[in-house]
């Protein structure tokens, strides 16, 4: 049976690491979080990393976002070195490059949904009024068009999350990073969330999710598991990779 | 990142800790208000000056033992105290040699300590009285409202008269006319025979609490040891100002009895002396609410760099969320850059506001026009950015510098 929503071509590598590590110094000890990940991921994607605990997901997430730097190694991203980027460039790849969804949401407690959602908009300079239109749209879109100016105290966990990632989509950026997204939610809400990325997929966007529960990765197309640093397996799913076949 | 959008998210997280915001303004606003405040006031008063308020009458010099700003000479001061005093014989040597060449000669010595008292009335123990003669209405702007002055009889004949100013009029006789009236001075009595106008206030004291008796009669009642007189010498006119100064300088030198090598044993005031003297001291009371000021504006930018520290740290959250979404270190760096510039603008208006209008209130105490001093103000307001900048900065770019990964983290 093939599902015609799947079937589509590989799309460009956009993100290349190579035998990255990082450790951690801490007096006499020294943590190994990654002991050297190598790995591919193309456009329009949909993946998970799973592993244990303490594994180094949320390590190996951080560097693919751009905000954490690898102790050795190489990192490209859509083909530039990203050793090489200064302050700036890095940040405007955060900007308008990466959406990360945290599972703690990582919302500016004081501000409204709106003004949160708009925040990255105001980083890449546009202007107030298509800003406030754009933030206003997202939300409608994850759902929230009701809750514009609630402040995260006054929303629920779920509520909260589709925040997260109206604001991790506003500057419609290529890839979206999920740190354990549903990982503070009720398995229903959950659900809702994964729907979501689901459509977020569907529409185009690359999607990388960090999850340790294997009903959630059920919802990615590829799995990569870490263990104590290292990739264990990587693996495609039966109906993606027929269709990678068909178009090959 | 827009100009605009840095002010809003200042505002919005001065906003979200108003009282401590308002706490650390405060210290801003007092270090100004103590400059603004008293380069007010003196402005005003040197305006007033400037602009021909005379300290003295018109052509108006005057002889006294003592300057006019004793206590500023310093160790000067052992030098005038061993000055003789300038007696009433040699007074009326100088009057004597000066018969003609002037149209006013006051001769005149006071006491402090004067209390009038009327039919069970009493005024305030602390009257001004003044012996002297007939010229002291015009050589110190006096004009007599009722009644006569006193005459040269007065004077030649130590006569029990005097002429009562505003103050003592209204507290002894509020509602009889105090013309031919005996009242009491300092247990003495004396017959009221004019009356003057009112004169208002001259920084900060009253003039109108003043009793002018013959001074003769003064040096009876009073005493003439320890006491000195001084002389106020007014030319017949404008042009012949510099040539009666000089005469009089020499006539005072021979009633003093000084040989031609030993130096003036006396001091001359004149309106340019005045001003002059009025200029220095304020120009040290300037220096001293500047180096105030100046102590207190650093004190209050400790205060920010303190507050901007503790904002820093209870914000590295906000400042992780900020990064991971695309902020550069430079926009974090002028967001709390922009935070500390607005407390310390918001407190250095504020300290200006307060100041000019403090500044001009006291002015008007003074009887002094009223002014703005738009350099200090400026100079505020710059003085302000530069310590929000300053002290503001070494927090901003802790802030920028986090690792966003570790500000992310913290908890
Ligand atoms: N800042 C740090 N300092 C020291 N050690 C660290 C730091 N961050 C992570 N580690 C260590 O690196 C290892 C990997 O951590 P990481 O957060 O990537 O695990 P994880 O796979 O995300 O685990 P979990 O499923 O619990 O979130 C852990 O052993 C952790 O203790
Ligand atoms: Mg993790």
């Amino acid at each position: 049976m093939l599902n015609t929503d799947t079937m589509r071509p590989r799309g460009p590598i956009v993100i290349d690491i190579e035998n990255i590590t990082k450790h951690y110094v801490m007096g006499e000890e020294t943590v190994h979080a990654l002991r050297g990940v190598t790995l591919q991921i193309h456009r329009n994607e949909y993946l998970a990393i799973m592993g244990p605990s303490g594994s180094g997901k949320s390590t190996l997430m951080n560097m693919l976002g751009c905000l954490d730097t690898p102790s050795s190694g190489r990192y490209e991203f859509n083909g530039k070195d990203v050793s090489s980027m200064d302050d700036d460039e890095l940040a405007a790849i955060r900007n308008r490059e990466i959406g990360f969804v945290f599972q703690t949401f990582n919302l500016l407690p004081r501000s409204t949904s709106l003004r949160n959602v708009e925040l990255p908009l105001i980083y890449a300079g546009v202007d107030p009024e298509t800003r406030e239109e754009r933030a206003a749209q997202t939300l409608r879109d994850v759902g929230l068009g009701e809750r514009l100016h609630h402040k995260p105290n006054e929303l629920s966990g779920g509520q909260r999350q589709r925040v997260a990632i109206a604001r991790a989509l506003v500057n419609n950026p290529s890839i979206i990073l999920a740190d354990e997204p549903t990982g503070n939610l009720d398995s229903k809400t959950g659900e809702e969330i994964m729907a979501l990325l689901e459509n977020l997929y569907q529409a185009g966007h690359t999607i990388i999710l960090v999850t340790h529960e294997a009903d959630i990765a059920r919802h990615a197309r590829r799995t990569v598991h870490l263990r104590d640093g290292l990739i264990e397996s990587d693996a495609t799913s039966a109906a993606t990779e027929l269709q990678t076949l068909a178009f090959t | 990142m827009r100009f605009r959008e840095i002010i809003a998210m200042a505002l919005t997280s001065l906003g979200a800790n108003k009282l401590r915001s308002a706490l650390t303004m405060t210290g801003i606003t007092i270090g100004v208000f103590s400059v603004i405040s008293v380069m007010t006031a003196i402005g005003a008063l040197q305006a007033s000056i400037e602009s021909g308020i005379s300290f003295l009458g018109a052509n108006i010099f005057q002889f006294a033992k003592y300057p006019v700003n004793v206590n500023a000479g310093g160790r000067n001061q052992k030098k005038y105290e061993n000055r003789h005093n300038v007696s009433y014989r040699q007074a009326l040597h100088y009057h004597q040699l000066m018969e003609g060449y002037a149209r006013e000669i006051c001769l005149k010595s006071f006491d402090f300590k004067g209390q009038a008292v009327y039919n069970g009335l009493k005024t305030t123990p602390s009257l001004t009285v003044a012996g002297s003669n007939s010229s002291f209405l015009t050589a110190n702007s006096y004009t007599l409202a009722y009644g006569r002055n006193i005459n040269d009889e007065d004077v030649a004949l130590a006569r029990r008269v005097v002429v009562i100013g505003k103050t003592i009029e209204n507290r002894l006789f509020p509602h009889e006319s105090p013309i031919g009236k005996v009242m009491k001075l300092n247990g003495q009595t004396f017959t009221v025979i004019g009356g003057l106008k009112a004169k208002g206030t001259a920084f900060g004291q009253s003039q109108d609490d003043i009793c002018v008796v013959p001074i003769t009669r003064f040096f009876e009642n009073f005493g003439e040891a320890n006491r000195t007189v001084n002389i106020a010498t007014q030319s017949f006119s404008q042009e012949n100002y510099n040539a009666t100064f000089d005469r009089a300088i020499g006539a005072m030198r021979i009633a003093r009895g000084l040989r031609a090598e030993q130096e003036n044993d006396f001091d001359i005031y004149s309106n340019d002396s005045l001003k002059s003297a009025f200029t220095s001291i304020a120009g040290i009371v300037r220096i001293g609410a500047f180096v105030i000021s100046l102590i207190a504006l650093i004190a209050a930018g400790i205060g920010i760099m303190n507050i901007m520290l503790v904002s820093v740290t209870e914000r590295t959250k906000e400042i992780g969320i900020r990064k991971s979404i695309g902020a550069r270190s430079r926009d974090i760096l002028r967001q709390f850059l922009t935070e500390a510039v607005f407390i310390s603008e918001a407190g250095g208006i504020l300290g200006i506001i307060l100041g000019v209008v403090g500044g001009d209130l006291l002015a008007m105490w003074l009887q002094a026009d009223l002014i703005f001093p738009f350099g200090w103000a400026i100079a505020g307001l710059v003085v302000c950015s530069a310590i929000g900048i300053g002290f503001g900065f070494y927090p901003a770019w802790r802030a920028a510098a986090l690792d966003p990964i570790d500000a992310l983290r913290f908890e």
